[in-house]
């Protein structure tokens, strides 16, 4: 890998007077999968926020596809062909599945949204049926559907995936895992994924970082990361028993 | 009969102008969830405004023709009402975005009395009369020597326009990409800017379609009561503000639905009762709504925000 699409370079932010990411280095090449494993408040969606300006980093820099996007406000980061779909999903409750899908396509790009919608809509389509149903009343896996239908509709080189499976029926979060394989396989999608079924995620990657407590503490393949027995040890086991409250805790590493 | 029938028209047209103010104060309530406690007087400020305008198009450029008069003073009132209102948020209101919450609230009650104090130093305290004009009645009921109900070319005018402005409102916030960008700013900002949409901007914007639903109600105001006080932005500006909170704080519908109903209840009120009253009627409704109904007639229930 070259040139990476992404690349985090010594990135810190804070919340408050609070760190939150102490000197982050994460890149995301072209057609890439990329996934972000650690705990529960290691800092994983800060990381997909700063990327986007929210919270802003207060030192290192931050490039897409070769500019430097640090200090640019975060809707003007959302105008450039990189997508969130967000920690809690985010959808408006209060609009249809397709004003919610308008709202992520570009403004003023009338001639591609049928298309666009057309596309969605072919990947999933349990939306189409419910094109005019209120996001809030969607089961909690249709939300997540419709999250990453929005972040798809303004055509992203690279996508950013927070938590995809979190609180989904196993199959429905294995349907969304292969969607995002196909995606970047059909389509050459670049994604970074973050997530705490760390198990799916490395196997899902190509690559993997691990944060714990806003650094990265390991990096490498997906294989690699899966076959490391600290990794093993803190985010593998303890997921098999997802009760453990300790198994998944940072000093582990 | 003929009396219920005479404070049913007096209070849908009093009403159609509480529900023009009463938009501006639940939209900005909806999009930053600050009441915005300077929206009466931005409304009397237009009401001065168009006042100004009027004078100068009739006196001064001689126009006689009362509908071309009356467009331009609307279209005037609603652009620079709209202007001030813009520069009030982006003075007063935008730098204390993230600030503690209270923050921007005592900065709206000092530009309530900016505001104020600016009309009554450069306009005098006293009452401002507007030649009477649109003076025609129609009569309902022709009665011999009894109680005659009329329906005043003003009144028809006050929800005819209102009837309008409230339709092309509506499409807007409905089904333009503009109207979009802000439901989905009240519903979850922080999304919203993932998407790309200038957040600062639409609240700008909420601020700027808020005055000029007020000043259309400005103007009516001027219209129909003939003269305006600098004072003016109070009373009326608490009476939009409850017919906002009984009709659902947030709610566009509710606004509107408060609006006519808080005019419906001051006028009964002063017809059957006390004209004299009639002020704590409205304000009684005001406390009886938060007792009991807290989240108004078409709000939404607290627990719904996350």
């Amino acid at each position: 890998m070259s040139e990476a699409l992404l690349s985090v370079r010594g990135v810190t932010a804070y919340y408050g007077n609070i760190i939150a990411l102490k000197g982050v280095d994460v890149d995301v090449g072209q057609g890439e999968i990329v996934a972000l494993i650690g705990a529960n408040g290691a800092g994983k969606s800060t990381l997909m926020m700063t990327i986007f300006g929210n919270p802003r980093a207060r030192d290192g820099a931050i490039t897409f596809d070769k500019r430097e996007i640090t200090r640019l406000p975060t809707h003007e980061i959302a105008r450039l062909p990189i997508a969130q779909s967000p920690e809690g999903r985010r959808i408006f409750p209060r609009m249809t599945i397709l004003e919610n899908l308008q709202m992520g396509a570009a403004l003023g790009e009338r001639a591609r949204f049928s298309e666009d919608l057309d596309r969605v809509f072919t990947i999933f389509p349990r939306l189409k049926d419910r094109a005019h149903q209120r996001g809030g009343t969607l089961s909690g896996g249709e939300q997540q559907m419709l999250a990453i239908a929005r972040a798809l509709m303004r055509r992203p080189r690279l996508l950013l995936l927070d938590e995809p499976s979190l609180g989904l029926a196993p199959l429905v979060a294995k349907q969304i895992f292969e969607v995002i394989a196909d995606l970047n396989k059909s389509e050459g999608l670049s994604v970074f994924l973050v997530e705490q079924n760390a198990y799916h995620a490395l196997r899902l990657a190509h690559r993997g970082y691990v944060l714990v407590n806003g650094a990265i503490t390991m990096a490498g393949s997906g294989a690699e990361l899966l076959a490391s027995p600290k990794v093993r040890a803190a985010y593998l086991e303890g997921g098999a028993r997802k009760a453990a409250p300790t198994a998944a805790s940072p000093e582990a590493v | 009969m003929d009396v219920f029938l005479q404070q049913l028209i007096n209070g849908i047209a009093l009403g159609s102008i509480y529900g023009l103010i009463a938009i501006g104060y639940t939209m900005v309530f909806g999009i930053i969830g600050m009441i915005n406690f300077a929206h009466g007087d931005v409304f009397m400020l237009s009401a001065f405004i168009a006042l100004i305008i009027f004078l100068a198009l009739t006196q001064f450029l001689g126009l006689s023709s009362l509908p071309l008069v009356f467009v331009l003073v609307l279209i005037a009132a609603m652009v620079l009402t709209s202007l001030w209102n813009f520069v009030i948020e982006r003075v007063a209101y935008r730098r204390l975005r993230g600030s503690f919450r209270l923050a921007p609230l005592i900065s709206a009650l000092g530009t309530s009395i900016f505001l104020a104090n600016f009309v009554y130093v450069v306009q005098g305290p006293r009452n401002k009369a507007v030649p009477p004009i649109f003076t025609d009645v129609i009569h309902i009921t022709a009665g011999s020597g009894g109680y005659k109900v009329t329906l005043s070319y003003k009144q028809i005018l006050i929800v005819a326009v209102t009837a309008v402005l409230l339709a092309a409102f509506w499409y807007v916030v409905q089904k333009t990409p503009l109207g979009r960008a802000q439901r989905a700013c009240e519903q979850d900002a922080k999304m919203a800017a993932l998407l790309g949409v200038d957040v600062d901007r639409t609240i700008a914007l909420t601020f700027v379609i808020g005055a000029a639903l007020a000043a259309v109600a400005g103007v009516l105001f001027m219209l129909y009561y003939g003269v305006v006080n600098a004072a003016d932005g109070f009373v009326p500006g608490v009476k939009a503000f409850t017919a906002a909170v009984l009709g659902g704080i947030g709610s566009l519908p509710g606004a509107v639905l408060g609006g006519l109903l808080i005019g419906l209840i001051e006028t009964f009120w002063s017809a059957y009762f006390s004209a004299d009253y009639k002020d704590v009627a409205a304000f009684s409704i005001l406390a009886i709504t938060l007792i009991f109904v807290p989240s108004g007639l078409l709000g939404r229930p607290d627990v719904e925000k996350v």
